[in-house]
């Protein structure tokens, strides 16, 4: 399951080989649509990035035979695939899979399928704000530009009239959003943002209207369009964001679309969905696939990985009659195996219970944003309240004290503080993503931000997953040229981590794999095995040596024992150091054995770690760190999963198992693990910007309110104090985009 | 002044014909894959319009 580069033809520029992934091989074939004899199929695509690749892969595609559509969509790296007649769909994975790209199906019916309506909406009232703030902008603009001297009261009534005919439809049209949400609060009588904002809207339209009718100097009609449209800006920003991190959950599930080979009584195999499998159904597991439910194996032996599932590095042994959990991987040999449970039940259900009482957890989370618009919407109120009143007892007209109240509501109304958080957050998270992290839901970063203790998970985190291969000095070079010759046909992780080291060269003879045993063939004329000591004839050692272990026999030689560890990521290291100098405190949780766990703690310098830890005891830890302060978890397997959910923020990497990439907030690509740590730095900077900009909009309030309460704000005071906080806003979320300075 | 009477009228129906014209954009789905709209312009060879296949 090595990478693939990408070869021939117009090669990405990117270069980058698109990851392995172990469904490759699936047959999509249970996930094609058929309408009238039109068939269609979603594929996730990755590793496509440009032109080129759009023209390969459609235009291969296409020259199938039968293929009427073929359309990718490289934002968001579906490809969709119509065809009539015989072809199969398996020949349309494996053609995508022959120019170098991965294609794997996509289970439409998980993924979201409203074409995000609200977003539309949004979009069309923010066009239609835009528009009108513009033209209403240059009407008033020459209204203040004459000081009220050379313009006669005629043009000026009707410069105002044709603002107000602009302005009136457009305000209804594109405040829908506000009105609605404010309704919908005061209905359930609670006052919420959206409250003050309709205030502040409608009756900015309505004096200005009264004022213009009257032949009265001033009208806020841009101002009221223009509050709406930066409101909006925000509204929409803020949609997308949380659609995005949604969707991006919602593919993780369409993506758990496996597939599985069911053998029917005649024994004829057939590609079913995972979900279609029943309790008691026969099914083949090929080398490389892994299992969709949990079963018991029915015939064949061969070696089975359960990293996912316990964190162990070492692979197990399959016999017939062993109990198999789903999410462990076949590595050596065909197994047959028979379903003990469906695909909801595989699952152990306390860990569903775990994940699902973690997530709500979570949702309770309020977002600073939130927190700021509590405290501001009385203040609103009260301060506009006051200003009529105040107004009024000091024997103003009740036209004048109604104006002074309105522009109250137009300049505190909240456009830097609608802005202060989305803008952050979209800026943040095109950031992150841009470097390969994706961030799942809305509130994520806020919640990393403040996070003084990160947990980590051992195998497939801190370290790659794969073996090591430690003594290979001990070796003479015709011993190594032997054993790398016998590894290179072999599956087994021991004998892709020697073949690794080995690099490509002459392959055995006459190779046959046992599985659960070993491996053998024959070099220049020598019989060699590698495998367990017993399978070598070696005598098996009484105390088993640290990490795992391999025998090397050569005919006529003495059997040779080779060491094996899990390997650290490069970057781990770098990444722990980093975070503990950043006053973070880390520790590690694992479900391996306790040698090999101390190992990487002590060689990554982590003081704090628990080994053996079960799925269930690694939640009651995290359970227990979060009564000092947020805990951050990052992991890869389905014994992860539980505390995933249940930390106060989780990470886990693109090669995760599905249950623990769709609990986690976070997901990076980048194979390495500081993308902990630069999610992080992302976060806690981005809270410092939000943070400055609230500051920056309460300051902003504090001079502006009591200028407005005075009456000294006029419509054009009101327009520069609107459209200058929010540009403030945006800058200073722009500048996240700038190095890492701040 | 008069020249009011004409071109207010003038840069309100241009103003609306852009409004107009992204509503369609909107509708049409232009906006759902920005990212291979801007690499698909590089593609110069000509290529048969979605659901026309005819052999190449």
């Amino acid at each position: 399951m090595s990478t693939t580069p990408i070869d021939g033809g117009l090669g990405c520029p990117s270069q980058l080989a698109p990851p392995a992934h172990d469904q490759t091989r699936a047959d999509p074939a249970p996930f094609v649509q058929d309408k009238d004899g039109e068939k269609s199929l979603e594929l996730a695509v990755t590793g496509a990035r440009c032109a080129g690749c759009i023209s390969k892969i459609e235009g291969s595609l296409t020259a199938l035979p039968g293929v009427t559509a073929a359309r990718l969509n490289l934002s968001s790296g579906k490809l969709h695939v119509a065809w009539r007649g015989e072809l199969k769909s398996r020949d349309i994975t494996e053609t995508v899979a022959d120019l170098g790209y991965t294609a794997v199906p996509f289970d439409p019916t998980a993924a979201e399928q409203e074409a995000d309506e609200h977003g539309r909406f949004l979009l069309r009232c923010l066009a239609v704000a835009g528009f009108a703030s513009a033209n209403i902008m240059l009407l008033s603009v020459s209204v203040w530009a004459t000081n009220g001297e050379e313009m006669g009261e005629a043009t000026r009534a009707l410069l105002h009239l044709v603002s107000a005919l602009i302005a009136i439809p457009a305000v209804a049209f594109a405040g829908r959003p506000f009105f609605s949400s404010a309704w919908n609060a005061l209905r359930r009588r609670r006052a919420n943002m959206d409250v003050p904002i309709s205030l502040a809207v409608v009756l900015a339209v309505g004096v200005s209207l009264f004022e213009s009718m009257n032949g009265g100097e001033h009208a806020y009609f841009d101002a009221a369009v223009m509050l709406l449209f930066f409101l909006l800006i925000g509204r929409w920003l803020d949609h997308r964001l949380r659609r995005r991190a949604r969707s991006a959950a919602h593919d993780l599930l369409a993506l758990q679309a496996t597939t599985a080979v069911r053998l029917d009584d005649r024994g004829h195999a057939e590609a079913i969905t995972a979900k279609q499998i029943a309790v008691g159904d026969r099914l083949v597991l090929q080398p490389g696939g892994r299992l969709p439910v949990n079963a018991k194996v029915l015939e064949g032996r061969s070696d089975i990985d359960t990293a996912f599932l316990t964190g162990e590095s070492a692979p197990q042994v399959a016999a017939p009659d062993d109990h198999l959990f789903a999410g462990t991987q076949n590595i050596s040999g065909r197994l047959i195996v028979e379903a003990t449970a469906d695909m909801a039940g595989s699952l152990l259900s306390d860990l569903i219970r775990l994940v699902e009482t973690g997530q709500q957890a979570k949702d309770r989370y309020t977002m600073l944003a939130d927190k700021a618009a509590r405290l501001y919407v009385p203040v609103v109120h009260t301060l506009a309240a006051v200003t009529l009143a105040g107004w009024l007892l000091l024997g103003a007209e009740l036209r004048e004290a109604i104006m002074a109240a309105t522009a109250v509501l137009i300049i505190t109304c909240p456009c830097a503080l609608g802005l202060a958080t989305p803008a952050v957050q979209v800026v943040a998270t095109g950031q992150l993503f841009r470097r390969g992290i994706l961030v799942k839901s809305g509130n994520a970063l806020e919640r990393l931000a403040r996070c003084r203790h990160i947990v980590f998970d051992k195998t497939g985190t801190l370290t790659t997953g794969r073996l090591d291969w430690i003594n290979q000095g001990d070796l003479g070079p015709e011993d190594f040229r032997a054993v790398a010759a016998l590894s290179r046909t072999g599956l087994h992780p021991v004998a892709r981590s020697i073949a690794e080291v080995a690099g490509s060269g002459a392959i055995a003879d006459d190779v046959t794999e046992v599985p659960g045993e070993g491996i053998k063939g024959v070099v220049d004329g020598l019989g060699v095995r590698l495998g367990r000591a017993r399978f070598v004839g070696a005598d098996e050692p009484q105390t088993p040596a640290e990490g795992t272990t391999a025998w090397l026999k050569i005919d006529g030689k003495a059997p040779q024992e080779l060491h094996f560890r899990d390997s650290i990521r490069s970057d781990s290291a770098k990444t722990i150091q980093d975070l503990t100098q950043a006053e973070l405190t880390v520790s590690l949780l694992s479900g391996d054995h306790p040698h090999a766990v101390a190992s990487v703690a002590e060689s990554l310098g982590i003081n704090d770690y628990r080994a053996e830890v079960t799925p269930v005891a690694k939640a009651d830890h995290l359970e227990e760190r979060k009564r000092d302060g947020a805990v951050a978890m990052v992991g890869d397997g389905i014994n992860d999963a539980p505390a995933l959910a249940l930390a106060d923020v989780s990470l886990s990497p693109g090669s995760a198992a599905d249950a623990a990439q769709s609990a986690a907030d976070l997901v990076y690509q980048t194979g390495g693990i500081s993308a902990v740590y630069a999610a992080w730095r992302m976060a806690v900077r981005a809270r410092r910007r939000i943070l400055q900009n609230f500051a920056f909009a309460a300051a902003y309030n504090m001079v502006a309110a009591p200028l407005a309460m005075a009456g000294y704000v006029s419509p054009l005071i009101a327009a520069l104090a609107m459209s200058g906080s929010s540009l403030v806003v945006t800058l200073n979320a722009l500048g996240l985009m700038r190095g890492d300075k701040t | 002044m008069n020249a009011l009477l004409f071109l207010l009228p003038i840069a309100l129906i241009l103003g609306g014909l852009g409004v107009a014209a992204f509503f369609w954009a909107l509708k049409d789905d232009q906006f759902s894959d920005p990212q291979g709209a801007a690499e698909r312009i590089l593609l110069d060879d000509d290529q048969e319009l979605e659901g026309s296949n005819t052999d190449r």
